[in-house]
């Protein structure tokens, strides 16, 4: 006889709390085509219906670098070494701007996509997920920028080398992905009952970006401001940023114990995240 | 047999806070926290109101959904009733896993996927088919099964010759079929499905609702169904579970919940017996009822069956034949239909009389009807007159699956005599 009432074999249960961490790999999985698909839109309706298309994705580093050459470094003269400055801010603004990208793409996860959570489930990690994917390839275009004015610079005789250590570029890259992600989702999980962070995230990351070591090395700020020094070597973006041009451009200096540190840091700020998150997805829908 | 149980839910409740989020939540947010820390129970979830939009709240926090249990079973077709605000989209939410429950669990032995509103995550930069895909991925299939169903769903939406046109040219009507569509060709184990019928056209209606008895019948699929089209309630489910603020009041067969639903309603009471006012020297009128023939005057009246209006009247005079009633009827906005009497058809009598008026039947469209009675003497003279005297209700009754589910025009549908001479 088929007692099926009394088994326990439930295939799945709704109940009012997640377990602490549930980062459902498994589920994720399942989903991967709905990632995919969401990498896809965001990559091919952003610039729809536009003249330039795709080449807007090269205009905003290209024209940012040529601001920051001039007010940075012609203006203020900040010192770049033999690396011609522009090519030493473009460094820093394109993997700057993939951290920023990441960051502002997912702390609007909830909110931005609060019509769609409301009606139909799917694992809701798949929209910051698809978020730092999209803006990857986004990074890869405006990499390949850099890589042009690269060799640009390199016919044109200045003295350029690369360091040994570019091959963990992409670990540096990911690292950097992690830690926007990471980021991002506790926003994002804060910004569905309070509204005042999506404004602090506008600004917040703006000054964050004089924080970082985007326009100047960061030895500099050692030397010319001593006594708040330590904002910076306190900040973890400023050891991405000054690492990956210690490997692209080989000037500055590379600091294993900061890059532990970034490491260590991004792990904690990823699973905080992860369990803000989860927290927030089972009924964020009552609160946005 | 034993029963073979798919779906379970055991004492689910959702607690919303009313007004505003803003002022207070973090005080609250502590104070939660702070009790859970010490391991104590949450304060706020103590107190709130049941779920009733009408009366006045006391308390901050309000019971969307109380201790909701019930059972569904492979392959039936539950039928979610209740007015607006009930809970009805709520449940569908924790069903569907948009929103957690505030207590209790769901149970499932199988996949559940739900069509809360169609269209949901289309992108109108994008063409209709890279929309079929990214709609299916969002409501679970992976890009395999959406490609192997790809012509299936582009010829049941009918927008063949649109496919490649980005979704914001479409009509809004064309973006529902589209997203029927690929909803349509889901296979989950259970469905929910939520007010479907409110949007397309006759013709796509028909399709949804042969599209969706295709899936419970004809795939054994479990559905939930929630709606307020009672005809359509009727045809799909063989189940229904009433909703009244927040709570399950009625769990049974779907004749049975829909009538419930339905007589709900207390003017919906097709009797009415009259005391000592209406006891006249003349005459005493003492009851008006109405019924279907072999039913009782307290259960509905249904369209497609004859309607009996019985008017019991006690006339103490000799004289009886002078006497004759005659109705007006009313429909729900107050506007006269017609009127109609015993005069020309029979006398009345002396002693008790049960005058009764047979109207054919499928003659009332769905909707409510007053009457008002007046006794006339000799043809000219008005004796009593009294106004919406009685009401009732007429329902939809179940129609065949495939056809039109909403509501004809108009308040009768007399059937005329209709020829046809064929000219050879």
């Amino acid at each position: 006889m088929n007692n099926t009432n009394t088994t326990n074999d439930w295939l799945f249960e709704i109940t009012p709390k997640n377990k602490f961490f549930s980062l459902n790999l498994k589920e994720v999985w399942q989903y991967r085509d709905l990632l995919f698909l969401f990498v896809k839109r965001d990559v091919i309706t952003v610039y729809k219906q536009t003249v330039l298309g795709p080449l807007w994705y090269l205009i905003q580093p290209l024209f940012t670098a040529i601001t920051f050459t001039i007010i940075f470094n012609n203006v203020a003269g900040i010192n770049t070494g033999n690396v011609p400055p522009f090519l030493f801010n473009l460094a820093g603004i394109t993997v700057w701007n993939y951290f920023t990208a990441c960051l502002n793409g997912t702390s609007d996860t909830f909110k931005a996509n609060a019509g769609i959570f409301g009606k139909v489930y799917f694992p809701r990690i798949i929209t910051p997920l698809s978020v730092v994917i999209s803006n990857l390839i986004k990074f890869g275009i405006q990499f390949f920028i850099f890589i042009a004015f690269y060799c640009y610079y390199y016919i044109q005789g200045k003295d350029l080398s690369l360091n040994g250590s570019v091959f963990l570029f992409p670990v540096l890259i990911l690292v950097m992905g992690f830690l926007g992600l990471g980021l991002g989702m506790f926003i994002s999980s804060l910004v569905t009952k309070y509204r005042d962070f999506s404004y602090l995230i506008g600004f917040g990351i703006q000054l964050l970006m004089y924080l970082s070591a985007v326009m100047y090395p960061m030895e500099l700020i050692k030397q010319k401001l001593p006594g708040y020094g330590w904002i910076v070597e306190y900040n973890p973006l400023a050891y991405i940023i000054e690492t990956s041009r210690y490997m692209l451009l080989n000037v500055g200096e590379i600091s294993i114990l900061g890059l532990c540190y970034t490491t260590i840091i991004t792990i904690a700020v990823f699973f905080l995240g992860l369990l803000v998150f989860n927290k927030t997805e089972k009924s964020f829908i009552d609160t946005v | 047999m034993e029963k073979d149980i798919i779906l379970k839910a055991e004492n689910i409740s959702k607690q919303y806070r009313l007004g505003q989020v803003g002022t207070g939540t973090l005080s609250h947010d502590l104070n939660r926290w702070w009790h859970q820390v010490r391991g104590k129970e949450d304060p706020y979830l103590k107190i709130g109101d049941t779920n009733d939009r009408s009366t006045k709240a006391v308390s901050e926090y309000v019971w969307a959904l109380q201790d909701i249990n019930f059972e569904v079973e492979r392959g039936q077709v539950l039928g979610i009733i209740g007015k607006n605000g009930a809970g009805k989209s709520t449940l569908l939410k924790i069903l569907s896993k948009v929103t957690a429950p505030t207590t209790g669990s769901i149970k499932s032995r199988g996949r559940i996927a739900s069509l809360l509103e169609v269209g949901t995550g289309f992108h109108g930069e994008m063409t209709g088919r890279e929309n079929i895909f990214l709609n299916g991925a969002i409501l679970g299939m992976t890009k395999k099964e959406i490609a192997s169903k790809l012509d299936e769903i582009i010829e049941f939406s009918g927008c063949e010759r649109y496919i490649d046109t980005p979704v914001k040219r479409y009509s809004s009507g064309m973006t529902v079929r589209l997203a029927f569509a690929v909803a349509a060709f889901l296979e989950p184990e259970i469905l929910v499905i939520d007010e479907v019928l409110a949007v397309g056209d006759a013709e796509f209606q028909k399709k949804a609702i042969g599209k969706m008895q295709d899936i419970s019948k004809g795939q054994g699929r479990t559905v939930l169904f929630v709606s307020h089209n009672m005809a359509a309630v009727k045809s799909l489910c063989n189940k229904g579970i009433i909703l009244e603020h927040g709570k399950v009041v009625f769990e049974g067969d779907i004749e049975n919940a829909v009538s419930y639903y339905l007589g709900g309603d207390p003017e919906a009471m097709n009797l009415k017996t009259f005391g000592k006012e209406h006891d006249f020297p003349i005459f005493k009128l003492d009851e008006i009822s109405l019924n279907n023939p072999g039913r009782t005057s307290h259960e509905l009246l249904q369209e497609k069956e004859v309607i009996t209006l019985t008017t019991k009247l006690d006339l103490k005079v000799k004289d009886a034949e002078r006497y004759h009633i005659t109705y007006h009827l009313y429909n729900e906005m107050g506007e006269a239909m017609f009127s109609f009497s015993n005069a020309g058809s029979f006398s009345l009598e002396t002693g008790v009389n049960n005058i009764s008026c047979d109207f054919p039947a499928s003659f009332f469209q769905s909707g409510q009807y007053f009457l008002s009675l007046f006794i006339i003497e000799d043809s000219r003279q008005l004796l009593f007159t009294e106004s919406d005297i009685i009401s009732f209700t007429v329902v939809d009754s179940g129609r065949e699956l495939g056809t039109y589910m909403g509501r004809e025009p108009g308040y009768i549908k007399p059937q005329f005599q209709w020829k046809n001479n064929i000219e050879k």
